[in-house]
């Protein structure tokens, strides 16, 4: 079953052509017949002359970004965009996200629906949709909520994943709080399960583990593109009965989104080394598991200044909330590599990890291949629904409720229709959110 | 891509334009080696074909044929439009984009604004109308004068509100030339302080240069270019005054300077624009120390009005890095700076980012910070002592009252105008260093 791929922005374009391509070389790469058929089948079509093409759809307000990841795909040899599966404009959206959904959303929504309505149609059977876009911007936020709005309404029994990318702390853009509050309140409402991946995160596994001097945007997209790779290029599931899952999007959001009110996945994987050390560096699946589940409960987002300290809590704790320790509502553990039988992964069904709604048999999942993936001759991901993003989310909401209490840059969306009541409602909704994450236990 | 228009009014206004012009097409020359009107060229020039009679604009793609800039150019004296024909650059521009007489304004903003403002309205809307037609998707309007003198300041200030009232979309970005205290137009406060009114109404951002850092810095480039070594130092000059390496000989006295301005309105690429007006800007000479470039953009000697803006409360920054600097360096110098930096309390991590591979000629790197900071506060209090010290007296203002339309009430307006800005900004700083508690947060009933 497919995915089609929606790629919103110059963020989403950017690292939705980088995750095309390196699905594609691992399964290429891997020389196993099964799972690059499958991976190939879920990702891309076949044109009259045996081209790749990918199920995927560009859309940017700006010409330039598109521009080259339809150049870089075509330069690959390997796979390229539809011709005309494509479609931008010349002005941007100058980083407002009334800008994007009230403007140029609706005006553009006729054209975006059919280039999607192609590519769905092409496949046998959808999986589901895949949305891609940065939160702090103006298109990939305003114009990426508007189009996940428009698929809702056009498929409304289809998975819709959105992944997300939000900006580094230190300011990117002047109102990414702003744009990130309106778009997450939004989505909360339209999406299934949300994705995300932390700028700051990234850059940080860039620095410290892949040992990167001068970290390019393309650097970040790459670490990105691995490990959503890892986490979509197809796998055993419980559900699959021994051949690779035809259900990716659906099977995870029913593992990890059990509750409205809980959608915010993060990822985590390791190891991630630098390219140059693979050849001198062996990996055992009982560290890798330990490492995984340490950096869950203490919540670090990479293999490196890990806190050991951190314990679940014993049962007769549990009523007290400890703020170093992650609660989980749910996990998904992806595991890839050689002797992927024989990993142990019992550590992560210890009923102290999760909240107590769920039993852990419920609350965790595995997902197995026995292919290495990205040269990676073992490698563990882990998708989990818990408490990792709520800090950042916070400070993303207590951000813009400061600037919104001087009602600084307001009239700047106030002037394209998003009036103060639609600020205040998408507060709200965020911190409804953060309260129920906060509350987990 | 979209497309920028420059208008360019007065005397210092084509100066500084002219040199604009110049530096453009050097830059465009130097990274366009293949001669193909591409998208970058097209932002700020038509590719016209010269044999056709009707001069029709070829669209992006093809070879470069004859390129026309996407300016207007108005002046109430015929002198420097008339060199700026006569000089290398007279390809670029035809007749339909020029407007100009013969008497000048006096250094009297009522002459220009109201006197020229009403008699030359039409065919000022006419030649912008024009060059908005040329252009696909208009984003925004440079219009670069003096606040000084009367044509730039007068009816530059008369085109903007032309600009906002036939243009409401497109975004309105202003270099306005302030003059020094030592300004040899004896009227030159009256005349800043009645166009500061007219910026404050219709202007979407204001980008205000002070003659008088202009001088210094120039100053402190010819320093450096007699006092340090000249192989290396001179590479330091060359992106401040057009790539012609160094001072030579009989300049004329505003070259360097106008040079400056010109620079950075180059480097001012498609942004969205800040809410309140006043824009702090500032050319960083560009160092091989890549942090060091960094910090000196945020030094009082590289600013572009004399003013220390480290010491006064930022609103807003916006980084436009070129050449080869990716966005570790970019991230890195940035929590460098912040803990030195004060911003107010609900923008503190005000920062707009923008990254450009392409570097200018002749260098590796450059940085352009815009800040938009409250220590401009201190240009508009000097410039407003100056107004009081003459209007007091009531000293030329039969100059001004004489002129048809012209009422005393416009000088007070404009001034309690001033005094409400600077009380604005004023009130802001009063909350710079003290700690402003988070806005309580919405609560959740559970």
């Amino acid at each position: 079953m497919s995915v089609v791929t929606v790629q919103l922005g110059q963020c989403g374009n950017q690292v939705g052509q980088q995750l095309l391509h390196s699905l594609l070389c691992d399964a290429q790469d891997g020389q196993r017949k099964e799972l690059c058929t499958a991976s190939r089948e879920r990702f891309f079509h076949q044109d009259t002359h045996g081209e790749l093409v990918a199920r995927a759809v560009l859309i940017d307000m700006e010409p330039k970004v598109i521009n080259q990841s339809i150049s870089r795909a075509a330069r690959s040899g390997m796979w390229r965009y539809g011709e005309t599966s494509h479609f931008s404009q010349k002005q941007g959206s100058g980083n407002n996200w009334a800008n994007g959904f009230c403007v140029h959303g609706p005006a553009h929504r006729e054209v975006v629906e059919d280039l999607v309505r192609r590519e769905v149609e092409r496949c046998d059977r959808l999986s589901g949709l895949l949305a891609m876009m940065s939160v702090a911007g103006g298109t990939g936020s305003g114009v990426g909520t508007y189009v996940t709005q428009c698929l809702r309404d056009v498929y409304p029994k289809s998975f819709i994943l959105n992944h997300l990318t939000w900006p580094y702390g230190t300011g990117e853009v002047i109102v990414q709080n702003y744009n990130s509050v309106l778009t997450l309140a939004h989505l909360y409402q339209l999406s299934d399960a949300i994705l995300v991946h932390e700028n700051d995160t990234v850059h940080q596994i860039c620095s410290q583990l892949l040992n990167i001097k001068h970290i390019s945007f393309a650097d970040v997209n790459s670490v990105i593109a691995h490990q959503l790779g890892s986490v979509l290029q197809p796998a055993l599931t419980a559900d699959s009965q021994g051949a690779y899952s035809r259900n990716p999007l659906g099977e995870l959001v029913s593992a990890l989104c059990c509750h409205p009110e809980f959608k915010l996945l993060s990822v985590s994987s390791i190891p991630q080394v630098p390219l140059a050390s693979m050849a001198y560096s062996s990996f055992s699946w009982p560290s890798l598991l330990k490492h995984l589940r340490q950096m869950l409960i203490s919540n670090t987002k990479m293999e490196e200044g890990i806190d050991w300290q951190v314990r679940p809590p014993a049962a007769a704790e549990r009523s007290r909330s400890l703020t170093s320790f992650n609660t989980s509502l749910a996990n998904v553990l992806i595991l890839r590599g050689k002797d992927v039988y024989s990993a142990e992964t019992a550590g992560f069904e210890d009923p102290a990890l999760y909240s107590s709604w769920l039993s852990p048999q419920e609350a965790f999942s595995v997902w197995k291949s026995p292919v290495p993936f990205n040269k990676y001759e073992k490698s563990a991901t882990l998708v989990s629904n818990s408490q990792a993003l709520l800090r950042p989310l916070d400070s993303m909401v207590g951000g813009a409720w400061n600037m919104f209490a001087s009602r600084a840059y307001i009239h700047q969306y106030t002037k394209f229709g998003i009036s103060e009541e639609d600020f205040l409602d998408s507060f709200s909704s965020l911190e409804q959110v953060i309260s129920s994450y906060k509350e987990l236990r | 891509m979209t497309q920028s228009v420059v208008v360019q009014v007065g005397q210092c206004g084509n100066q500084v334009g002219c040199r604009f012009w110049d530096l453009a097409l050097r830059e465009h020359a130097h990274v366009n080696k293949k001669g193909l009107y591409d998208e970058a060229l097209g932002s700020f020039f038509r590719n016209v074909d010269s044999s056709k009679c009707d001069g029709e604009a070829h669209s992006v793609g093809g070879r470069i044929q004859h390129l026309k800039a996407r300016a207007v150019l108005v002046d109430m004296e015929e002198g420097v439009v008339n060199e700026i024909l006569q000089g290398p650059l007279r390809e670029m521009f035809d007749s339909t984009q020029l407007l100009t007489d013969v008497s000048g304004s006096g250094n009297n903003w009522a002459v220009g604004h109201m006197t020229y403002g009403s008699a030359y309205r039409e065919q000022i809307v006419d030649t912008l109308r024009k060059a908005a037609e040329h252009c696909d998707c208009l984003q925004c309007f440079f219009l670069i004068h003096s606040m000084g003198g009367g044509t730039g300041s007068g009816l530059g200030t008369k085109v903007l509100s032309l600009l906002e009232e036939e243009f409401p979309e497109v975004c309105r970005i202003v270099t306005s030339i302030y003059p020094s205290a030592e300004d040899d137009v004896v009227t030159s406060p009256y005349n800043s302080i009645l166009a500061m009114r007219e910026l404050t109404e219709h202007a979407d951002c204001v980008l205000p240069v002070e003659n008088q850092s202009l001088v210094d810095i120039v100053k402190k480039i010819k320093h450096m270019s007699h006092g340090g070594k000249p192989g290396t130092v001179i590479r330091g000059e060359s992106a401040i005054i057009s790539g012609q390496g160094g001072l030579i000989g009989a300049e004329k006295p505003f070259d360097a300077m106008n040079n400056i301005v010109a620079n950075l309105l180059l480097n001012i690429t498609s942004s969205a624009p800040s809410p309140p007006l006043y824009t702090l800007a500032d050319v960083s000479v560009p160092s091989r120390r890549l942090d060091q470039m960094f910090s000196d953009a945020f030094s009082k000697e590289h600013q572009l009005i004399r003013a220390d803006p480290k010491h006064s409360l930022y609103l807003a920054c916006a980084l436009m890095v070129r050449g080869n600097v990716q966005v570790s360096d970019l991230r890195r110098n940035i929590e460098r700076l912040k803990p030195s930096l004060p911003f107010v309390s609900w923008n503190q991590e005000g920062w707009k980012t923008g990254l450009c591979a392409v570097p200018p000629v002749g260098h590796s790197h450059s940085l352009l910070a815009l800040a938009n900071n409250t220590c401009v506060k201190s240009t508009f209090m000097e410039l407003r002592e100056r107004f009081t010290k003459l209007y007091r007296k009531k000293a030329h203002l039969h100059h001004y009252l004489h002129v048809e339309g012209m009422e005393r009430g416009h000088f007070s307006e404009a001034l309690s105008s001033l005094s409400c800005l600077i009380e604005e900004y004023q009130q802001l700083d009063a909350t710079k260093g003290r700690l402003v508690p988070d806005a309580p947060r919405l609560r959740i009933a559970r």
